[in-house]
């Protein structure tokens, strides 16, 4: 690749001799000096940022401090959305469901994650690139078409139900998204569904870097294979781990589309989530503060535990 | 050291059994879309007589033709546009010695955890204000915002990883910064180019609050947030809906099929490095 370079530039001083010579000690200098013309590049990219995010973003801050229901003038609120938030039982009822469902995605599937790569241990196997091409499908397709999915498996005539009764457990099948106690985990369990693979196969990636010595040192002090997963494995994938839990806790808080297409809130509000109530409190109940107030907690609950979670694993190490 | 005999079936057994619940919500819309439209069906059941109709159905009272369309075409503005704004921002953070570069890289940083949530109240206002909404562009130009953390946090760090002399050997060269990334760097990325590319195809296309809400006319819509639509009207012809989903399903299927290792090497890595 160097030659290919070199190549290229030779062929430029060939053909403009006198110019890059004289500018070759400028060049030099240049280095050093602060290279302005590096905002022409970051021009497009900043752009975009700053127009279509940065600026809604500090917008939506602002919207959350005015009562306005998106067609007349709006008054100023104050903090009085950020307290509708906090007392109003549907609002904290959304955010209590983002981290019931935090439960099924984060703790669940890095616990099956664990597990599997605890059974599988650190040999590398033969057709894994088929099982991780299985394992990824459910983070490839759209959550939309997953949703409708589960959506129908769940119903009384589903597959759910029809396993449940080919193994003996007639008496328990049922409507489960109708269930007011059940139809939340239910929905969280398709998020259980679809990141275990996630999971599992970012923990045996870890497993397998981890030096062989540790293990090797182990059972010299007589480990077993579960001591040795307890003080070996799971010390090591402590990174991994981090990455899962990041990646779980953001999709469980900021989940939309999977709540939207299965239950939509229902029955009678049990699964609602942040997302979904910004999106109806926004563009159908024309409450747009709330919705704001709502949008800007639900982000700083977000980032404060994605630094959390960072900062956690930087000190360890 | 190779592992037992016994612990290979067990691992096997385990992984098998795993694979074979992620497939099962699929195998149970496949068998249900190759249903007659209007059947009554009960779990997973074989066919009696297998037919297309019911994708026939989907295709025409869903009209998938204009949503696969609005999908592709948004898919093919977003993915050259953030590719090469995030490259070239990504190689002013990374060798041009850009004044306040960190600032400005934690700016953007600040953005890989934003949720879709916190924007998209006043991108819906504001571009209704001049007049962007229900066309492709609101869409394009949101997701290419949101894309842009990623991208040049991606491109930066393999940036930095390529080796100094190579640059520095261009820049003494008298090669102008264009020059040394054209001609130089761009030849040697194409693998992280690639991948990104393919990431940045695959959220493009599975986006759907953005597209629920920036574009209203149910017609222009993307096949994803058509489909959510679609579901509110035909939710009990199982058959149809089942065809209608696997239509939206297919497209990033195969290109993931074609590109899986591209696809799981980037979410892994992307993860992982962020």
């Amino acid at each position: 690749m160097a030659a290919d370079a070199d190549g290229v530039v030779q062929g430029r001083r060939d053909e403009t001799p006198t110019r890059v010579s004289s500018r070759r000690p400028g060049a030099a200098r240049r280095v050093r000096r602060p290279r302005w013309i590096g905002f022409a590049y970051l021009a497009p990219a900043g752009t975009l940022y700053l127009l279509f995010v940065l600026v809604p973003g500090m917008h939506t801050l602002w919207l959350s401090l005015f009562r306005w229901d998106g067609v007349t003038v709006g008054t100023w609120a104050g903090v009085d959305n950020y307290r509708a938030v906090a007392e109003n039982p549907l609002l904290r009822g959304a955010v209590v469901h983002a981290f019931v469902l935090v439960v099924f995605f984060s703790g669940f599937s890095i616990a099956v994650g664990l597990l599997m790569a605890a059974i599988l241990g650190r040999h590398r196997r033969r057709g894994m690139t088929f099982y991780r091409v299985v394992f990824f499908l459910p983070q490839v397709v759209p959550m939309v078409a997953v949703g409708i999915t589960w959506r129908w498996m769940y119903t009384e005539n589903g597959a759910v139900n029809q396993i449940l009764r080919a193994v003996g457990l007639d008496s328990i099948t049922q409507a489960w998204l109708g269930n007011f106690t059940l139809a939340l985990p239910a929905v969280g369990l398709i998020g259980t569904w679809a990141l275990s693979g996630l999971c599992f196969v970012l923990f045996l990636s870890g497993a397998q870097k981890i030096d062989n010595s540790l293990y090797e040192a182990a059972r010299m002090d007589g480990a077993g294979a579960v001591r040795e997963f307890f003080a070996v494995t799971l010390p090591a994938l402590r990174g991994e781990i981090a990455v899962a839990l990041t990646i779980t806790v953001v999709a469980a808080l900021a989940s939309f589309d999977i709540v939207y297409v299965t239950t939509n809130g229902s029955p009678g509000n049990t699964t609602t989530v942040p997302g979904l109530l910004v999106y109806r409190l926004a563009f159908t109940d024309g409450q747009v503060g709330v919705a704001s107030a709502l949008a800007v907690t639900l982000t700083a609950l977000i980032v404060t535990i994605v630094l959390f979670i960072q900062r956690l694993t930087r000190e360890t190490k | 050291m190779k592992p037992s005999h016994s612990s290979s079936v067990v691992a096997y057994a385990v992984m098998t059994a795993m694979a074979v619940i992620t497939l099962l919500p699929f195998v149970s819309i496949f068998l249900a879309a190759l249903q007659p439209p209007g059947t009554l069906v009960s779990g997973i059941s074989i066919p009696q007589e297998p037919s297309f109709e019911s994708f026939g159905a989907a295709w025409t009272t869903a009209s998938f033709g204009n949503l696969l369309w609005s999908s592709i075409k948004i898919c093919a503005a977003v993915v050259p546009i953030s590719v090469i704004s995030a490259t070239l921002a990504a190689y002013a953070l990374a060798t041009l010695k850009v004044p306040g570069r960190s600032a400005i890289f934690v700016v953007f940083l600040l953005g890989l955890t934003l949720p879709v949530e916190l924007i998209v109240i006043p991108l819906y206002f504001d571009l209704r204000g001049i007049g962007l909404t229900n066309t492709p562009w609101a869409v394009i130009l949101a997701e290419c915002g949101l894309f842009m953390p990623f991208g040049i946090f991606w491109m930066r760090t393999h940036f930095l990883s390529t080796p100094r002399e190579i640059i520095e050997a261009a820049e003494l060269d008298g090669a102008t910064p264009m020059v040394t990334l054209r001609r130089v760097l761009l030849p040697i990325s194409v693998p992280a180019l690639s991948t990104m590319a393919v990431l940045f195809f695959m959220w493009s296309w599975n986006q759907f609050l953005l597209v629920l809400v920036l574009i209203q006319d149910p017609n222009q819509r993307t096949a994803p947030a058509g489909l959510g639509f679609f579901v509110g009207q035909h939710s009990s012809d199982i058959p149809v809906l089942a065809a209608g989903t696997l239509i939206v399903i297919l497209p990033i299927l195969l290109t993931y099929l074609v590109f899986q290792r591209k696809f799981i090497s980037g979410m892994l890595e992307g993860a992982v490095k962020g």
